[in-house]
């Protein structure tokens, strides 16, 4: 029996890394393909990234002179191998709007969004799945009627609109929120950058008045953004769980004289775990990408309001840094997917 | 006789349309003791539904009534939903159709019978699990710790149905109600699964309700038999009376069964205009 049982293991672990070894090869070749089609279709929109450096009072020559310094009069193969190679080294090149390098750049924005976008899909999350769950076991009941209507406005209300009614109401009138940005100017700065999360940046040195002040700053948006998601996420789980609760285990849970709310969490809940979790890391991707309407309303230093910016000055190594990166969560989030997939559904071992 | 383990007088279950309200049982009534009827009858005759309605598990908007429902001296429509949860799978239990679907797919085999008992009894885990495994066995499971530990996809349909048999009794209920229980099953195994029931129910002394559209199945493993047609009951006999049936439905049922030895071309059409109604 213990030996069975250790072969068994030791088969297991040689398929996980023959699993890892081909996740590998996927995954870079993933990120091939996403870096070849956003570095052609950055090289064929009708923007002269040279003009945005020198700018359009620049005699010919001046103009020659930078276009070749960036290395743009090589062929585009060419352009792209060197650029494949610099990004393996680390080096994702000097961005023209900041001037600063692109990698820098990241490191500070993308923080901000994964702190906004994390806190918003615990929301989501929190309150969407046992909402949608609700929902369904009550069915046809005015309470699933409110949740429908409800998860339907998370659908059809503009973000940027939502954005500033809450700003309104909230920040200017009620005053119970802090206003745009990530901290108050007065605590900016106090402390040290680690993370670039700035909740876990004051709670790691203990400054509690800088952390409960950036809990303040992001209350307004995460919360809005986690209203989107909860309402996708409780459509979702209440078609799956109305799915669930018409099968026939149900009522041979209910024959065996298994309380209702074990039926509910304890039978059809768990099957349906896997497909909410292709629903929740797919939320979550997208909230990872920033939202762009969120973050320019509340003037949040993020990816989005970054790449958006780099696209509209033709700055191309920010924004193939982006892609990179928003590339990287979704691949990520994928894999985290399939790994939870096998431990929570026994047909996929 | 004894006092009967269940009477039931006049039961009407409903579902609405938008035509209005359609009765699917109509007025059934009989009673039982610690035997074995036979609920025969061709699909959408009722004979689901009335499983259903014995464990008071007909879903809103379906509906159901009786002028009278007494299991073992308890009066079931009197029941509140916390007490009917103590009676279901403790005293009355169900076999359900097809192991396919009706396994729970992501909880280990184990665990499920494990769960019939722990709902009705507080078990120490140790006791739990000794139950379970001897009622795998039982049911004639021969490796009961692997089986156990697998899950609905990993086993056959017959032992998937031994499995749900293995379910239903370990709380020692004292009326089953099988309902369809080999039609999802292979010919070969569906004589052992109907053995394996039949001897579990006598050795307990239980009362069965086997719910099936198979005439001479039911002949052969009942004491009696009720004929169920359109929600109605339309003959009541004795197993061994059945081929002195009376009723044209019966009759035009039994005349539709194929013999061994006959050389028929074609087998009879039921004739609807003999009887009301349908």
């Amino acid at each position: 029996m213990g030996l069975a049982t250790e072969g068994l293991n030791l088969r297991r672990i040689g398929g996980s890394i023959r699993g890892l070894g081909g996740f590998a090869v996927v995954t870079a070749l993933t990120f091939l393909g996403l870096l070849a089609v956003t570095f052609f279709i950055g090289r064929v929109v009708p923007i002269d990234p040279v003009l945005a450096v020198v700018g359009d009072r620049a005699t010919q020559a001046q103009y020659d002179a930078a276009r070749v310094a960036m290395g743009l009069d090589r062929p585009l193969v060419v352009q792209f191998f060197s650029y494949v190679g610099e990004v393996l080294r680390g080096d994702l090149g000097q961005s023209i709007t900041t001037n600063r390098p692109v990698a820098e750049d990241l490191a500070r924005v993308f923080p901000a969004t994964l702190e906004m976008a994390t806190l918003g899909i615990l929301i989501g999350v929190l309150l969407g799945v046992p909402t949608g769950v609700w929902a369904a076991s009550h069915q046809g009941s005015w309470i699933d009627q409110v949740i429908r209507v409800f998860a339907l406005m998370g659908y059809s209300v503009p973000a940027f609109w939502l954005g500033l009614v809450g700003l309104a109401v909230f920040y200017a009138g009620l005053g119970w929120v802090a206003g745009p940005g990530r901290l108050d100017i007065f605590y900016e700065g106090l402390v040290p950058t680690r993370t670039g999360l700035m909740l876990v940046d004051s709670a790691l040195v203990g400054d509690w008045q800088v952390f409960f002040n950036a809990l303040d700053h992001l209350a307004l948006p995460a919360t809005i953004l986690g209203f989107f998601s909860l309402a996708y996420i409780a459509r979702m789980t209440r078609s799956f769980m109305l799915d669930q609760l018409g099968q026939e285990y149900i009522t041979t849970a209910r024959v065996k004289g298994v309380p209702e709310w074990r039926v509910i969490w304890g039978h059809a809940f768990k099957p349906i775990r896997v497909p909410l979790i292709t629903v929740i890391g797919l939320s979550y991707a997208g909230l990872l990408e920033g939202s762009v309407m969120i973050e320019t309303v509340f003037s949040w230093p993020g990816i989005g309001n970054y790449l958006t910016q780099a696209l509209l000055n033709a700055d191309m190594n920010a924004v193939l840094g982006a892609t990179l990166v928003i590339g990287s969560v979704f691949i990520l989030i994928n894999k985290i997917s399939d790994v939870l997939y096998r431990v929570l559904d026994p047909r996929s071992r | 006789m004894t006092a009967p383990l269940l009477e039931i007088d006049n039961l009407r279950v409903s579902f609405p349309t938008h035509t209005g309200r359609v009765e699917v049982v109509k007025g059934l009534s009989f009673t039982l003791g610690r035997e074995r009827l036979g609920i025969v009858g061709e699909s959408g005759s009722g004979k689901s539904m009335t499983g259903r309605a014995i464990l008071r598990l007909v879903r809103s908007p379906g509906r159901q009534v009786a002028d009278r429902m007494v299991f073992d001296g308890i009066d079931l429509q009197a029941q509140s939903e916390r007490a009917m949860r103590a009676l279901r799978g403790a005293r009355i239990s169900m076999i359900m159709q097809d192991p396919k679907f009706s396994l729970n797919p992501v909880m280990t085999v184990g665990a499920q019978i494990a769960e019939a008992l722990r709902v009705q009894e507080r078990l120490p885990h140790r006791a739990v699990r000794a139950r379970v495994l001897e009622m795998l066995e039982a049911v004639r499971i021969h490796n009961p710790e692997r089986v156990a530990r697998l899950y609905p996809h990993e086993v056959s349909g017959g032992m998937g149905q031994r499995v749900m048999i293995a379910m239903m009794l370990i709380p020692r209920p004292d009326l089953l109600i099988a309902d369809e229980p080999t039609s999802a099953l292979d010919v070969s195994v569906q004589a052992q699964v109907l053995d394996l029931i039949d001897e579990l129910v006598r050795e307990n002394g239980m009362g069965l309700i086997l719910i099936s559209h198979d005439l001479g199945l039911v002949s052969r493993y009942c004491d009696r038999i009720v004929v169920m047609n359109a929600g109605e009951v339309v003959e009541s006999c004795v197993a061994s009376e059945l081929n002195n049936a009376t009723h044209p439905y019966t009759r035009g049922l039994i005349a539709a069964q194929p013999r061994m030895e006959e050389t028929r071309d074609e087998l009879p059409v039921l004739d609807r205009s003999a009887w009301s109604g349908t």
